[in-house]
């Protein structure tokens, strides 16, 4: 088990003859991820990496019974493309392109709303490096080396932090069930609450990582609903301690502009809701050895 | 991306917001010039620059005479204002808007937000206007109405409505004031704004509702569509340094510290940041260069980080996932070897061809402290900084 994805998963890639999603399409596949066909406008009927290409995202569906996809289109058009996903039905949706406008972002997430909410597809992303099942299935961007198949959920809005959690708990014997990014845009699809909720569910995971940041309310929400609703250990890392305020950094979403959006801030109240903090980012791997020796014990 | 105070009131006046009388000077004989164009007794003369709180910083100031305008301007033109919100550098003056007086009869506020945690488009109105919004939400926020947008039929008349009667218009201004706030929205959704602030939108003593000032930034990732406000991009008001990066694609912001940053990837460079805070040492900047990091890259990474001269060590932290190490240490030693480095370089290589990264830099002959982890770069550099600082002292 995991959340999100696994090795019965239907995956096609949307923009699969492009040159990025050509390039993380054959990643995709060898890293043994169940690719089973791409979607390019104009370009159906014909092959890209041994998989077959469709028009549009239901051919795909009716052909193939594909439940998940990853976009690579780009910004202008992606909106677009992540509506015609929801509305052929797919299930699970990872979008890595970065620099979708704000206002089309609104837009899509409304649009999804049409569906009833056990119907709705669960967006991942934008500008996210997408999400891992270790040895079954990569529906991203990472570098699949760096996971060890395991028991412990990731959820993160950055890639490359994420990379460097899941290389600590690598470096020490600790494996990972899924990895999750959920993106570093300011409107984005599943949130950190969200995602804990499906590792709260899972038999599979034992505890949690969370990699926040600053910006926004998403990692407050999920501090909360950790409080009330977890069983299983959480332990968190909010990046930006040193980000002065009103300053984009990087990520579209990562600005201090309210009250609460301060790292500093978001750490004293994700410790108020009895999350652990990670204390530093080098500091991934001992704190949730640390985690699962007190569970170890405490059973 | 931000713009001036008269820019956005050229786009809210297209969009049926009334604006008052007025026009731009790059002289003082040109805002002498712009109050007899405008005509009347009383002008406001008001450096444009890309930061609020200028009336408390001497950015505003009004006058009864043509030659107070000319000598209000000579005061601000070509110099830096120097704000609560700017940051200590302040920011340049180098463009007045000259307005003509009106008759102030209430001073009211009218925002645009996009919220996060309800994904959808606020309306903010108050009739505390002409002080920051925040100080109203602290001291009055009985006095704040906000209104919720459903994104797919986008602002209702009905709702602007209410707005105006909770803003406690009379009954003649009301058809007026809809029409107001509905241009300002639509001003806000058609240009793919992510902030639009009128305050103080003012009532007028002859009934009429003006936009006496107006803040707008609009979403950098919906430029491809917006040429129009691509043009308006003032590059004498970004820190120099973000201006160069941002014309070569890195994703930069500067600091005050001294340890120079070039890291893949926004969280990690963030943690990387606060790797150093917690070593005792402070980054001199944020850098992302992005998931390509080719040999060119990093050597622009390079030239930009030691450009500035507070810099006196340079961190490289690489977590390398499609971008193989080897690529990355290549371009650390090309760049290496053309800027000619002087600074104590630590670079931290990780993930995919990692042995194979750290032997060409090993090979290459260049002054370069290795590292392992995170914390191990954060450390060797911190301590590269200061031990630079005392050798210098």
């Amino acid at each position: 088990m995991s959340v999100l994805i696994n090795k019965n998963s239907k995956i096609i890639v949307q923009g699969i003859t492009g040159k990025i999603g050509s390039f993380h399409a054959e990643d995709m596949i060898r890293y043994g991820s169940p690719v089973v066909g791409g979607v390019t406008p104009g370009k159906g009927g014909t092959e890209a990496h041994g998989k077959p290409v469709f028009n549009t995202v239901k051919d795909a569906v009716e052909a193939t019974g594909a439940d998940t996809s990853i976009v690579f289109v780009p910004p202008p058009f992606a909106a677009d493309s992540i509506m015609e996903a929801a509305d052929a039905g797919i299930k699970v949706c990872v979008v890595i392109t970065d620099g979708i406008p704000t206002q089309d972002m609104m837009r899509v997430k409304r649009y999804m709303k049409r569906y009833k909410a056990e119907a709705r597809m669960r967006l991942l992303g934008p500008n996210c490096a997408g999400v891992i099942t270790p040895g079954e299935a990569l529906v991203g961007i990472m570098p699949g080396h760096i996971y060890l198949p395991g028991r412990i959920g990731i959820v993160g809005r950055s890639g490359t932090l994420g990379y460097e959690a899941a290389s600590q708990l690598k470096e020490i014997g600790i494996g990972v069930s899924t990895s999750v990014g959920i993106g570093g845009d300011p409107i984005n699809g599943c949130s950190h609450r969200d995602i804990l909720e499906m590792f709260e569910n899972d038999p599979e995971t034992d505890a949690v990582i969370m990699i926040g940041e600053i910006g926004g309310p998403q990692e407050v929400e999920a501090g909360m609903y950790a409080r009330d609703h977890m069983t299983k250990p959480v332990c968190a890392y909010i990046a930006g301690l040193s980000a002065p305020k009103g300053r984009k950094m990087g990520h579209a979403g990562a600005i201090v502009s309210s009250v609460g959006e301060s790292a500093a801030e978001k750490v004293e109240i994700l410790k108020s809701c009895g999350v652990t903090i990670v204390p530093t980012p080098a500091e991934f791997g001992s704190t949730v050895q640390g985690m699962l020796g007190m569970r170890a014990a405490a059973e | 991306m931000d713009i001036h105070e008269y820019q956005a009131k050229e786009i809210l006046a297209k969009f049926g917001v009334p604006i008052p009388m007025g026009g731009l000077a790059y002289s003082p004989e040109q805002a002498a010039y712009r109050a007899r164009e405008i005509g009347g007794s009383v002008w406001v003369v008001k450096a444009q620059v890309h930061t609020g709180g200028r009336g408390k910083a001497g950015g505003v100031k009004v006058c009864k005479s043509e030659s107070d305008v000319e000598e209000a301007a000579e005061k601000m033109l070509g110099r830096k204002l120097v704000t609560h919100q700017s940051g200590p550098s302040g920011k340049m003056v180098n463009r007045l808007y000259v307005e003509g007086g009106v008759h102030i009869a209430r001073e009211l506020y009218l925002g645009f937000v996009l919220d996060r945690s309800e994904q959808r488009v606020i309306v903010i109105g108050s009739t505390e206007g002409g002080m920051d919004i925040e100080e109203v939400a602290a001291t009055k926020p009985e006095s704040i109405v906000k209104i919720s947008v459903e994104p797919a039929v986008g602002m209702q008349a009905f709702q602007a409505r209410e707005l105006a009667f909770k803003l406690g218009l009379p009954g003649s201004a009301i058809a007026d004031a809809t029409r107001v706030i509905l241009g300002a929205y639509r001003a806000f959704r058609d240009k793919d704004g992510i902030m639009l602030e009128i305050n103080p939108l003012v009532f007028t003593e002859e009934g009429q509702l003006i936009a006496l000032d107006a803040k707008m930034s609009f979403d950098d990732n919906a430029m491809f569509r917006h040429p129009d406000i691509s043009e308006l991009r003032d590059k004498s008001q970004e820190d120099p340094r973000e201006t160069q990066a941002a014309d070569r694609g890195l994703s930069y912001v500067g600091l005050d510290g001294d340890v120079g940053c070039i890291v893949n990837g926004a969280g990690l460079a963030m943690a990387t940041m606060d790797m150093i805070l917690l070593e005792g040492g402070a980054p001199a900047n944020f850098l992302d260069i992005g998931g390509g990091a080719t040999p060119e890259r990093v050597a622009k990474a390079f030239r930009l980080v030691t450009q500035d001269k507070n810099v006196k060590a340079v961190l490289v932290n690489i977590f390398a996932g499609i971008n193989r190490c080897d690529w990355v240490a290549q371009g650390v030693v090309k760049a290496v070897e053309l800027a000619g480095l002087e600074l104590p370089l630590v670079v931290r290589l990780a993930g995919t061809n990692v042995e194979e990264g750290r032997r060409i830099i090993e090979e290459s002959g260049i002054n370069v402290i290795s590292a392992k982890t995170l914390a191990e770069a954060a450390r060797l550099s911190v301590a590269a900084a200061q031990s630079a600082t005392k050798s210098a002292a």
